[in-house]
């Protein structure tokens, strides 16, 4: 394993596009982590005064940032035009109200001022703190779903491919028949069987569960595949004539064999299980709204005209992008690191 | 009462095109603190009959019939459960590739400390003592610090002596071992051979010996058991057999080995290879590659005949050397 650590670490440092992507899902996740004190507000804090406000534009008083209050007027066409109040001033501050950073209370007359460095949404809530408590959601469920689907594929591979026989036979029907419907329509219909107006703990989890419901079926196959040829390895065999338990021979001399297939294997799969719950939160099926996650942010970007109207809705798919990207590229170089045939 | 009994060992392996003959009313005995060799050609059924004395054949593809009696207790009808408690306590089995035997992900000391948790209950700390104390009777220097090593950091010699404290941690009543020195090299092979007898001493168990290398069965065994062609040709204890062959098979294999018996000129081989089991031919199976064959060879198949210690199924048996 630590062999295997190494060449990882001398790809990363040799491929530069896999290092860089490493760092950014590096400040991703630490981003997700962080996210209520990252982000200026919270994330349900609307203000139906500043729908669709625009990024706001920062000034500054020397070194201090402030910001002009904005409010909005109707254009010919209906359309909300904001203009700042220039007389008056709210000034940035650090550490504010248990935030990193903020509007400063106590300037009177700027108290109904916003700050909104990536935009506004239709209700006025920040992007920028919605997209980093997105990022939770988005950025474990990959994580969550992946942890349990490899978990079940090795249970259900690992015993077809040990026990073999009718068993197997059973096991691997089971696993043809989920991987027969198309994974989108199972989703589907998978999430339209359960209730929509759950408490938003359980439909994460749900949704995490029902994301793993699709995933295991392919991977079973595979780690059956392994176990059928691993437990006709000698050492196998040897523990065997040894006397050991059937349960301890696959779980220490069979199953451990498939980790490092595995790690890649879940590494690459996790950005498909990050745009799966996007989908499912895009077409209102998955995290709902005053949850948040990238995909339902991007509810809002949803026609040509919201995006020409206020393009900042689209960012959430900038950051899906860039963590899919990242998770690709970092699987690829933990596929290298495993490859026996090594520095290429 | 012997301590192993195989009686009229028949095994056959289930293919699409029917039952490949492969083993053929094997008899043997091993008695206690005495060794049996097994010697053969490959493809003679060496390993098939070895794997049948722990149950390792697939149930599903094999077939097998006669009697294994260990102890008096009979092992061809045991189930799944019952075998477990057989292997590694009452027979265990030393395989002939240390490089590939050992689970290379665990450490030495992981994996002999799993298989003593198997036969008996010890604290932790008491399961680690023991396990150094099986390396270190096993002759691997600085036992504690090998615990923790990893087996590809290990020689093949120092990987079969592991393999050996493995076999011999249940203290089983008979060890396997399937051709343990033929993987490696000539000096090591010495020092195995050497620390199998000792420690054969030692524990007072019998053992199986296969191998296909009739210089090792000289040093190791007390007595031998020829096999061709899934059949067993010649018996008898060791020192007799080698020195006054009575089947033309095994004088043949003592005249191949070089060295084995002074002599000038080139080395003899047996022409031809062992058949195979799709097509043994009739008769003594031997017949088509022998020196010796007479007329009957080719018709029916030899009886084995018992003389005194020995016995040995043959037409038309060799004289003694002078």
């Amino acid at each position: 394993m630590t062999r295997h650590l190494d060449a990882f670490r001398r790809i990363l440092s040799r491929n530069r596009a896999a290092s860089a992507a490493f760092a950014a899902l590096a400040a991703l996740y630490l981003m997700a982590l962080a996210a209520p004190w990252l982000a200026p507000y919270d994330p349900d804090d609307e203000s139906r005064s500043h729908s669709w406000a625009p990024p706001s534009t920062i000034r500054f008083d020397g070194i201090r940032p402030y910001v002009h209050p904005v409010s909005f007027t109707f254009d010919d066409d209906a359309r909300r035009v904001y203009v700042e109040d220039t007389t008056l001033r709210a000034p940035i501050g650090l550490f504010v109200r248990g935030h990193l950073f903020g509007l400063v209370d106590g300037s009177a007359n700027a108290s109904g001022a916003r700050l909104y460095l990536l935009g506004a949404d239709s209700r006025g809530r920040d992007l920028l703190t919605r997209l980093l408590h997105g990022a939770r959601i988005s950025l474990t469920i990959g994580v969550v779903g992946v942890s349990i689907s490899t978990f079940v594929a090795l249970l259900v591979g690992g015993i077809a491919g040990f026990a073999g026989g009718r068993v197997d036979w059973l096991l691997m029907r089971v696993c043809e028949i989920v991987m027969l419907v198309p994974a989108f329509y199972l989703l589907m219909l998978l999430r339209a069987a359960l209730p929509l107006d759950w408490d938003s703990r359980v439909v994460y989890l749900s949704i995490v569960l029902i994301l793993s419901f699709i995933g295991w079926a392919g991977l079973a196959r595979v780690v059956r595949g392994l176990v059928l040829s691993i437990r006709e390895r000698d050492h196998v065999v040897a523990s065997r004539a040894l006397g050991v338990p059937a349960w301890k021979i696959l779980t220490r001399h069979v199953l451990p064999h498939t980790w490092g297939f595995l790690a890649i294997q879940a590494t690459l799969s996790i950005p498909g299980y990050i745009v799966a719950e996007s989908g499912l939160s895009l077409l209102g099926l998955g995290i709902q709204d005053p949850q948040t996650s990238w995909g339902n942010l991007l509810q809002e970007a949803m026609s040509i005209s919201e995006i020409q109207l206020h393009p900042w809705s689209l960012l959430p798919g900038a950051f899906l992008f860039v963590a899919v990207l990242s998770w690709n590229l970092v699987g690829d170089a933990l596929r290298d690191a495993f490859d026996p045939r090594g520095d290429e | 009462m012997s301590l192993l009994d195989v009686r009229d060992l028949s095994i056959s392996f289930r293919t699409a095109a029917g039952p490949l003959h492969v083993v053929d009313r094997v008899s043997f005995s091993v008695e206690r603190s005495s060794t049996l060799a097994i010697v053969g050609e490959s493809g003679c059924g060496k390993s098939v009959t070895a794997q049948s004395l722990l149950g390792l054949l697939p149930p599903k593809k094999t077939m097998v019939s006669g009697s294994i009696r260990l102890d008096d207790r009979e092992l061809t009808n045991l189930s799944f459960e019952r075998w477990r408690e057989v292997r590694g306590r009452k027979i265990a089995m030393v395989f002939q590739d240390p490089m590939t035997s050992l689970n290379p992900l665990l450490t030495v000391g992981a994996q002999l400390r799993e298989v003593l948790a198997l036969h008996q209950k010890l604290s932790s700390n008491a399961l680690g003592d023991e396990a150094a104390s099986w390396l270190s009777k096993v002759g691997l220097p600085d036992p504690v610090a090998r615990l923790a090593a990893y087996p590809f950091e290990l020689s093949g010699g120092m990987r079969q002596r592991v393999l050996i404290a493995l076999a011999l941690a249940g203290r089983p009543e008979l060890l396997v071992a399937d051709e343990p020195t033929t993987a490696l090299d000539v000096t090591i092979q010495a020092q195995i051979l050497d620390l199998l007898g000792s420690l054969q001493r030692e524990l007072g168990m019998g053992m199986v010996f296969i191998t296909h290398d009739l210089g090792v069965v000289e040093r190791i065994s007390d007595r031998i058991a020829v096999l061709y062609a899934g059949r067993v040709v010649e018996s008898g204890p060791t020192e007799q057999v080698l020195s006054n062959p009575s089947h033309p098979y095994t004088r043949a294999l003592l005249d191949s080995v070089p060295g084995f018996r002074p002599r000038n000129g080139r080395l003899a081989s047996i022409g031809g290879n062992v058949p195979s089991p799709s097509a043994w031919p009739p008769g003594c199976r031997f017949h088509p590659r022998c020196p010796s064959a007479i007329e009957p060879c080719s018709r029916t198949s030899p009886e084995s005949v018992v003389l005194g210690d020995r016995a040995r199924a043959c037409h038309n048996p060799m004289e003694p050397r002078a």
